[in-house]
């Protein structure tokens, strides 16, 4: 482009052991650019910013910052430089407080000690740039992941960061939050920082981003104006495929009818587990997939957890098949016959160190026993079938299932639950950071699964799941059930106004009440 | 976040070992240290050596196996030395004194063998239900009954030293099987029967689980409170049985030393066998390659005219080596 470019990346090639993460891919971001950097997982998206930031050497390329050739040899070094990272999981520290954290290693000083005042006010003043107003003595841990992450800006801006690049800053955002963060990236923006914005949800770039990158198997294979390129488009880029096949792969439509009135497998009402749900009423049939929206702290999670037995409830009633149960914990839920996919593979799903194997019969293992000792014939010819029956990508059943990619690790997950043939899966943001076809795959099995009888609550904070991947979605909002719509009549529109403002009108009765 | 994890991870997969590779690293070192005495040791190829080593390694092998299995569930056994200890107060009282009202017989006899062993075993489980129940840290449970577990034992005797003679512990102390010490086709029964729990058993899958990712294991319905209290009650048995062997030995219980300082040896041999301390993983044949490791090293060192203080910090630079091999092996 012009002189105005900030950063430029040609050429970078990077490879482990032999194997080519990266091969001929560049990039560029001028000041006061908001570029989008998509890729499916594995495309070199990671790799490509770690060169950048200086934790990892690149074997080829050149990159320059500012004008100049650069070559930063540690993150601390592209730090110096004015390249700071935003991670997802934010390298801060949580038991210290905001304005620490702020000031981390440069805390400002008076006769030789920390200034405290300065230090609070001057952290309070760079937040409030931000509209965010806390109490800044107070620990960071303390906060939500947004704040964090303003802190983490903050904490940037006030090294002189001349280029932000924010890897998957929005996957643990509510849409509040979301917009929060969109209005600090327009600040940067305005300020003429660059921004480099990677992220799987393709409706949050079109919002703030002005031009996209895409990256497929380690080359950058388009680079154009945000406005100039349709949804389909990039979706076809990233997977390489025409834009027919695109279309085929089931972007829309979703016009199953709803089943006709199957048996009722799961009624609940009146739910409440102090402090995150209060009242929820929620019902799902065989065969059906149920959506469960709102925004981030609605208490959908704390609901699943309730009626899974992992947590109690005080008070309400559930019930399986017809028959109230109380389930006293975990295992006496998965004996009625449900399964439970945290939202949260890394901490509460998988065991990393553990084979594919074990993994995918956790569950069902007590079953695969005899006296005692895992009937390993059984066990094999099982997770072979499901892993063929999911189509789940691995060099073999042996391997430790951290070495999969993050879809196949949810598919493993999946059916870790499917080999117990449940009648009720609560599936809490099954496709979060998974790329997009191994989403598409996901969603696409999660129907074929309804389509047979297995009945489905599915949490998701994208509205385009729930309005085309759900037979009726139950809105949830500060732990109240506030509405609930059918598959007709579940806009986004009308899911968002129930999120953010309770009830709609006309006022829709709770299912199942 | 997952997108992060997938691109280390593909290289990863590439510098990783195998296992066999990674129990290779501390075979090799077995094996060198082997090659080391033949070449440098007088008299170490004979069927003496070979015992006296295997003797004195015995009772660390078999609490060893105990904390493998512990530190596999992300826990760590302090208490194994005052179980010990223990168990070893408690026999000569059953057997010579008469303490459960039956005098020197054949019933006198196994009920030395069996209650040590089981008291040893109810106090491991107590330690499990402190993990499992109040979610106490197990270094901070196990560390109660560290304390308290050698007091309990010198009050029984009132700390004084315990003289016997019994032939049935003289036998596990001293007897052999076809040429083979008793109590080391103990240690080998014990070692075969854990490798077999642990691969084989849903038992071993759950431990593992539990120590891998244990919000998980609840999630999947696995009985993770119960798994805890089972694994320190194995614990404790071994120690228990532990105990027994070092006064059968000796022919003498002294409260204020029988498995004086077993839980750091312990500890070191599964570290230096290769069981990462943060769990989800156990391998006892390598906590029985590292606990020979340690032996032969200490055998060597003395044969050589080293004091046995000199010994204790080649012990520890060695613990030091194997734990750095650890770290690197897992750095991303």
């Amino acid at each position: 482009m012009t002189d105005d470019i900030l950063l430029s990346m040609t050429g970078i090639a990077k490879s482990f052991s032999g194997v080519a993460a990266l091969k001929e891919a560049s990039l560029t971001v001028a000041r006061g650019e908001v570029l989008a950097l998509i890729g499916q997982n594995g495309a070199g998206k990671s790799t490509l910013i770690k060169v950048l930031t200086g934790a990892l050497m690149r074997d080829r390329g050149i990159v320059r910052f500012e004008g100049a050739p650069v070559a930063f040899r540690t993150p601390h070094e592209a730090q110096a430089g004015g390249i700071a990272t935003i991670y997802q999981e934010i390298n801060l520290v949580p038991l210290r407080s905001v304005a620490e954290n702020i000031f981390l290693g440069r805390e400002p000083r008076r006769w030789g000690l920390i200034d405290w005042r300065r230090m609070h006010s001057q952290a309070a003043e760079l937040l409030a740039q931000f509209d965010v107003h806390v109490d800044v003595r107070q620990p960071l841990g303390q906060f939500n992941t947004a704040t964090q992450q303003m802190v983490a800006i903050a904490r940037a801006l006030d090294q002189q960061a001349r280029l932000v690049v924010m890897d998957e800053p929005t996957s643990s955002l509510d849409d509040r939050e979301v917009a929060l963060l969109f209005d600090v990236i327009r600040s940067l923006k305005a300020r003429g920082i660059g921004v480099i914005f990677v992220s799987h949800r393709l409706d949050e770039l079109y919002a703030v981003c002005d031009r996209v990158t895409v990256m497929r198997d380690g080359m950058t294979v388009a680079d154009q104006p945000m406005a100039s390129i349709g949804k389909l488009e990039l979706v076809a880029a990233m997977l390489g495929r025409s834009l027919e096949e695109v279309r085929a792969f089931g972007a829309t439509g979703f016009d199953e009818d709803v089943p006709a009135r199957a048996a009722k497998l799961l009624e609940v009402s009146g739910l409440r587990s102090a402090p995150r749900v209060a009242s929820v009423d929620l019902d799902v049939h065989a065969g059906e997939i149920v959506g469960l929206a709102g925004l981030l702290g609605s208490g959908r999670t704390e609901t699943a957890r309730v009626i899974f037995g992992a947590d109690r409830a005080q008070a309400g009633t559930i019930r399986i098949g017809g028959d109230e149960v109380r389930f006293a914990g975990v295992a006496d839920a998965i004996r009625a016959g449900l399964g439970f996919c945290s939202e949260d593979r890394k901490t509460e799903g998988i065991v990393p160190d553990m084979s594919v194997r074990d993994n995918l019969t956790l569950a069902l293992m007590p079953q695969l026993t005899r006296h005692g000792v895992i009937d390993q014939a059984r066990q094999r010819a099982i997770v072979d079938r499901l892993i063929q029956r999911l189509g789940i990508r691995l060099a073999s059943p042996d391997q430790k299932i951290r070495e999969l990619s993050g879809g196949n690790q949810q598919k493993v997950l999946l059916a870790r639950w499917l080999c117990l043939a449940p009648k009720l899966l609560i599936l809490d943001e099954p496709t979060r950071g998974i790329d997009v076809a191994a989403k598409a795959e996901i969603q696409g099995l999660i129907r074929e699964l309804a389509r047979d009888g297995l009945g489905v609550l599915m949490i998701s904070s994208e509205l385009e799941e729930l309005t085309e991947g759900c037979h009726r979605v139950s809105v949830l909002r500060d732990g109240r059930s506030v509405a609930a719509f059918d598959h007709a009549q579940a806009s986004e529109h009308a899911i968002m106004t129930a999120m953010a403002h309770g009830p709609v009108e006309p006022a829709v009765s709770h299912a199942g009440a | 976040m997952p997108e992060l994890e997938i691109v280390t991870s593909r290289p990863r997969a590439r510098w990783t070992l195998p296992r066999w590779q990674t129990l290779g690293g501390t075979a090799l070192s077995l094996g060198l240290l082997l090659l080391f005495n033949l070449v440098a040791t007088p008299h170490f190829v004979s069927l003496q050596t070979l015992y006296v080593n295997l003797t004195q390694v015995t009772t660390i092998v078999i609490v060893a196996v105990g904390m493998t299995m512990v530190i596999a569930t992300g826990g760590i056994d302090l208490s194994v030395g005052s179980l010990m200890a223990i168990s070893g107060a408690l026999a000569p009282l059953i057997f010579a004194r008469g303490l459960l009202g039956v005098g020197p017989a054949p019933l006198a006899d196994a009920l030395a063998f069996l209650v040590p062993v089981l008291v040893a075993m109810l106090f491991g489980a107590f330690n499990g239900w402190l993990v499992a129940r109040f979610r106490i840290q197990p270094i901070v449970a196990t560390l109660v009954l560290f304390i308290a577990g050698r007091g309990i034992a010198q009050v029984m005797t009132n700390g004084n030293l315990q003289a016997f003679h019994n032939d049935a512990f003289h036998v596990l102390g001293l007897g052999r099987v076809l040429g083979v010490p008793v109590q080391v086709w103990l240690m080998a029964a014990i070692v075969g029967v854990a490798t077999w729990v642990v691969g084989r058993t849903l038992y071993g899958r759950q431990l593992l689980a539990v120590g891998g990712n244990e919000a998980a294991a609840r999630l999947a319905g696995l009985p993770v409170g119960r798994i805890k209290i089972l694994v320190y009650a194995v614990s404790g048995l071994l120690s228990g049985i532990a105990g027994l062997i070092v006064i059968a030995i000796n022919s003498s219980s002294d409260a204020n030393l029988v498995g004086l300082g077993m839980e750091l040896d312990a500890i070191a041999a599964v570290a230096v066998g290769g069981t990462a301390l943060t769990g989800g993983r156990a391998s006892i044949v390598g906590t029985l390659l590292g606990a020979l490791i340690i032996q032969l090293l200490r055998y060597t060192l003395l044969s050589h005219g080293i004091p046995d203080a000199a010994a204790l910090v080649v012990k520890a630079a060695v613990i030091l080596a194997a734990v750095y091999v650890q770290q690197v092996r897992r750095a991303p």
